[in-house]
């Protein structure tokens, strides 16, 4: 029977996984785009399962919400990455240090 | 408890600025950027209006369930009113000093002023509004994402400026991920508590607290500690004031932690205040912390925004001793502070904006600004009186915000985090009064133009750096009893709730 500590665990892996995409990686900005997403999905899970499993609505509500927060997000990253790439000519972790100290 | 339309009418100031920011931005699709001007002076008209709003709310104390709207959602007391105030003093200084600086940034005699600018900022202060006045955790996310979105645009603003976009991506890319943090324990509060409202959270967090619970009130105070630029989540902030455009910089410096701080002292006071001694520990070490690094890291900087970074990372510390303390009259501390940093700010990134070489372009380097005092006195003057305050030696009105947190921290009996604080203040007054060395017996660098500005936006910049200087002196003390009772009323109002 799958429980709902099956569900948070499974939010919970994906969540490290997001955390540690956005820290591990060395090759590209958009890996660290999609790490996000990955974060904002375990979060998704999180609050679907809850909501569920305590038989109210407002998990779910908050789950739209994110989904939409999510994807506006996606856009501006995207933008913000366009006009570093158009300055740069790169997108490479290893080569956003312009800027140190 | 309000019914929908009372609920709406609780949120005016709101109303008006989603309405004007909407207009504002179909204006500037329709004008282009010979509208930047009309819509920069909307945009402060729109400000002042919301001020004026806020103020009888913050005045008359307003406190309790005839100021929450939308069932639970949101609260119109005198806590988010002051809050509100200081965020539209600080959103509207970031657009009186923009068209100047932008003017000079543009690239072959065109300015790089856009008219988007203003909207940008219009959109960030209603998103820290939502922030501020957020007694639920949909609502508080809402706020914040709505006030990082701007700020992430805000952050790359300069698109020809390589560092600018630079800055823009770093932010974003933290920010995402201290959304997603606070999301995350957002999520598993839900969960563990069973709803997502402050007050009902507090409830069902009375007793006994699960590790489910424990965990989502460590990721949310986490991902706050990124927001606010708390070490040890600060690595940011540096980059950030240094790349983006100087009059964002100062924008970054005020209102964001404004509304952030706000927020904390909203979320754990509230929602987590049943369990203040789980996270009281958190907040003395996140406040030491922030003292000691903003402290040290300042000392070896050579670019006077990265110094002010690690000075706003140094007064985040000293803040937190307010919210370490628990008490009434740690958050009034924690308010009659803020407004003495916000103007602190305010002043220091005017005086960096005035500081200009014989081509026009900014001068950001310390060592850049030698002889200060012999080519542009009155300028110099105001530095040392933002450093002095900045440092919080006595005859200037930053001394005074220091005073009182620190009060708030003896009387909740946390002598050892007082006297923490205090050896560190003397360590952070170090590069205050090196850069105020600098500036005045040094060997004049003669890289300062010493010709002041003229023109509109000059007068912008000289009216901002007189109203917050005098603030900031020792004429500021006069203000000390009427700010300390609304700070009160505001405290008072927070504690109301909880």
């Amino acid at each position: 029977m799958i429980g709902i500590e099956h569900y948070v665990v499974v939010s919970s892996i994906l969540f490290v996984l997001g955390v540690l995409g956005i820290f591990l990686n060395r090759k590209n900005v958009i890996v660290i785009l999609m790490a996000i997403e990955l974060i904002l999905l375990a979060v998704n899970i999180n609050f679907v399962a809850f909501s569920s499993f305590l038989g109210d609505l407002t998990g779910q509500i908050f789950a739209m919400f994110v989904l939409t927060v999510a994807a506006g997000e996606a856009a501006i990253g995207l933008a913000i990455l366009v006009i570093y790439f158009r300055g740069r000519g790169t997108i490479a972790v290893d080569d956003i240090h312009r800027m140190r100290g | 408890m309000n019914d929908f339309s009372q609920s709406l009418q609780l949120i005016a100031a709101e109303e008006l600025l989603t309405v004007v920011g909407l207009i504002l931005l179909l204006a500037a699709a329709w004008m282009g950027d010979k509208g930047s001007r009309v819509i920069s002076i909307v945009a402060v008209a729109a400000l002042t209006a919301c001020a004026f709003i806020a103020a009888p709310t913050l005045c008359q104390g307003a406190m309790g369930p005839d100021r929450v709207a939308f069932s639970g959602q949101y609260t119109a007391d005198a806590f988010s009113a002051f809050a509100k105030i200081l965020i539209y003093a600080a959103g509207g200084a970031a657009l009186i000093v923009a068209p100047a600086f932008f003017g000079r940034a543009g690239s072959n005699g065109q300015s790089a002023m856009r008219a988007e600018y203003p909207v940008l900022v219009l959109f960030a202060v209603l998103g820290m509004n939502m922030m501020v006045s957020a007694t639920d955790f949909l609502t508080l996310y809402i706020g914040l994402e709505l006030n990082s979105l701007a700020a992430y645009v805000l952050a790359a603003f300069l698109r020809s400026d390589e560092r600018s976009a630079e800055a823009g991506l770093k932010y974003f890319v933290l920010g995402a991920l201290a959304s997603g943090i606070i999301l995350f324990g957002m999520s598993l509060t839900y969960g563990f508590t069973g709803s997502t409202n402050f007050t009902a959270v507090a409830l069902a967090l009375d007793g006994a607290m699960s590790t489910g619970a424990l965990f989502g009130l460590i990721f949310v105070l986490a991902g706050l500690a990124f927001k606010i630029s708390a070490v040890p989540f600060h690595m940011w902030t540096p980059d950030v004031y240094e790349g983006a455009p100087t009059p964002v910089t100062m924008f970054f410096a005020t209102a964001p932690k404004v509304a952030a701080l706000a927020l904390t002292m909203r979320v754990a006071l509230d929602a987590y205040g049943s369990q203040a001694a789980a996270w009281q520990q958190i907040v003395i070490f996140v406040s030491l912390a922030s003292i000691i690094v903003g402290a040290l890291g300042a000392i070896g900087q050579s670019n006077i925004k990265r110094l002010l970074a690690y000075s706003s990372i140094n007064n985040v510390g000293f803040l937190l001793i307010g919210l370490a303390a628990v008490t009434q009259e740690g958050a009034s501390a924690m308010l009659v502070y803020l407004a003495i940093y916000v103007a602190m700010s305010v002043a220091g990134f005017v005086v960096v904006l005035m500081l200009r070489d014989a081509d026009d372009n900014p001068v950001e380097a310390i060592a850049d600004i030698a002889g200060l005092s012999r080519t542009r006195p009155a300028l110099a003057w105001a530095l040392a009186a933002v450093m002095f305050s900045l440092a919080g030696i006595p005859p200037l009105f930053g001394f005074w915000g220091k005073f009182v947190v620190f009060q708030a921290a003896v009387n909740a009996d946390l002598l050892a985090l007082a006297a923490i604080g205090i050896a560190a203040s003397v360590i952070g007054a170090f590069y205050y009064l090196k850069v105020v060395k600098i500036a005045f017996f040094d060997e004049p660098a003669n890289v300062v133009s010493a010709n002041g500005e003229t023109g509109a936006d000059a007068i912008g910049h000289k009216v901002l750096l007189l109203l917050s200087c005098i603030f900031i002196s020792p004429l500021g003390y006069l203000l000390t009893p009427w700010l300390g009772d609304l700070a009160d009323k505001a405290a008072a109002a927070l504690f109301f709730a909880g």
